[in-house]
């Protein structure tokens, strides 16, 4: 069965540009991020129990807090730790996703 | 917001990974609902994207910023239950992987950040929808105002879980003006950068965005594309 007409030429744009995008924020656009405390460590902090906070058993992570360890360059560290983030979120929620996904009989939902 | 080890106590994080698994149960049922060959492979891209711009923090006022949490975005995109699960894709990577939220915490992150946010979001965003005009700027109006709210209510909702089990003895009332106010802020963030992308997306493959099925319901028969040429064999 040929693609829907009108989606044709456009089939592919969707997930091109979504994935160059993901991975360019995360590999690129992430070095400009704001280093300020974000708004649940500046309330703890502002009202008092910050200091509460603990290291997670995974703080020896080689991505831990979003670079590459062993990675010289501090852009490079965190651009690749993106890319890494990006490429196994869409491994793993992509490959859950399709797994659940019906299929056959029911793989075109009826619009309810 | 992703809530590190130690804020919260033992029991009250025991009882948000309960209710996170829970969530995420019923989840991977209602997921099956929404997700089919056509619509399936977004929702991998739109947790990878949530991951992504979850790594830009952009000032909000002097000394805080904030990040986008992506649980309404997703929802627009690929359906509620479906969001729940990039979510929590997301947060099991983020806290995993790069020590981002605590792992004790992951269940209290879920919760907040997946169920809270996409309920809350996705219930005012049907609301909206309902009593909007059927247009793409119905869709987008009803998609910003439900992310905006979804974060300082995921914020509130924090400030009660610190409330019944909040480790430090601080006033819950300061805590929830904190919360309240920077959240509220962040909230608009996450609104603008929720209508962009969605808008995107509804530009390109407005047929694969689930909360816009309305709008291909109202479209007359004659613009729509057809799933099966004239004439096939």
């Amino acid at each position: 069965m040929s693609e829907p007409v009108g989606t044709v030429s456009r089939g592919r744009t969707l997930w091109v540009v979504g994935l160059v995008t993901a991975l360019v924020v995360a590999g690129v656009v992430s070095w400009y991020a704001s280093a300020s405390p974000d708004g649940l460590e500046w309330a703890a902090e502002q009202a008092g129990f910050l200091d509460t906070a603990e290291d997670s058993a995974a703080a020896g992570s080689p991505l831990a807090d979003y670079g590459v360890a062993g990675v010289g360059s501090e852009r490079l560290s965190g651009g690749l730790a993106g890319v890494v983030g990006v490429l196994v979120t869409l491994l793993l929620a992509g490959g859950l996703t399709m797994l659940l996904r019906r299929r056959g009989r029911d793989a075109v939902s009826a619009e309810d | 917001m992703h809530v590190p080890d130690g804020f919260l106590d033992a029991p009250t994080s025991a009882a948000t990974a309960a209710v996170a698994a829970g969530g995420v149960a019923l989840a991977l049922r209602g997921a099956r609902r929404e997700l089919d060959e056509r619509t399936a492979p977004l929702a991998g891209l739109t947790a990878a994207f949530v991951f992504a711009v979850q790594m830009v923090n952009f000032p909000v006022g002097a000394g805080t910023s904030g990040h986008l949490m992506g649980g309404v975005l997703a929802a627009v995109l690929v359906g509620p239950w479906t969001a729940v699960l990039c979510m929590t894709v997301v947060l099991i990577v983020q806290a995993l992987l790069f020590a981002d939220g605590g792992l004790t915490a992951l269940g209290t992150n879920v919760t907040l950040l997946g169920l809270v946010a996409v309920a809350v979001g996705w219930g005012a965003f049907r609301l909206l929808v309902a009593l909007l005009p059927t247009t793409r700027g119905g869709v987008l109006a009803a998609a910003g105002v439900g992310a905006f709210l979804s974060v300082p209510v995921a914020a509130l909702v924090f400030t009660g879980l610190f409330a019944v089990g909040g480790v430090a003895d601080v006033a819950v009332g300061t805590v929830a003006v904190v919360m309240g106010g920077v959240h509220a802020l962040i909230g608009l963030g996450e609104a603008a950068i929720t209508v962009a992308v969605v808008g995107a997306v509804l530009a390109v493959r407005p047929d694969l965005v689930y909360g816009a099925r309305a709008l291909r319901r109202a479209t007359p028969l004659a613009e729509r594309p057809a799933s099966v040429p004239a004439g096939a064999r």
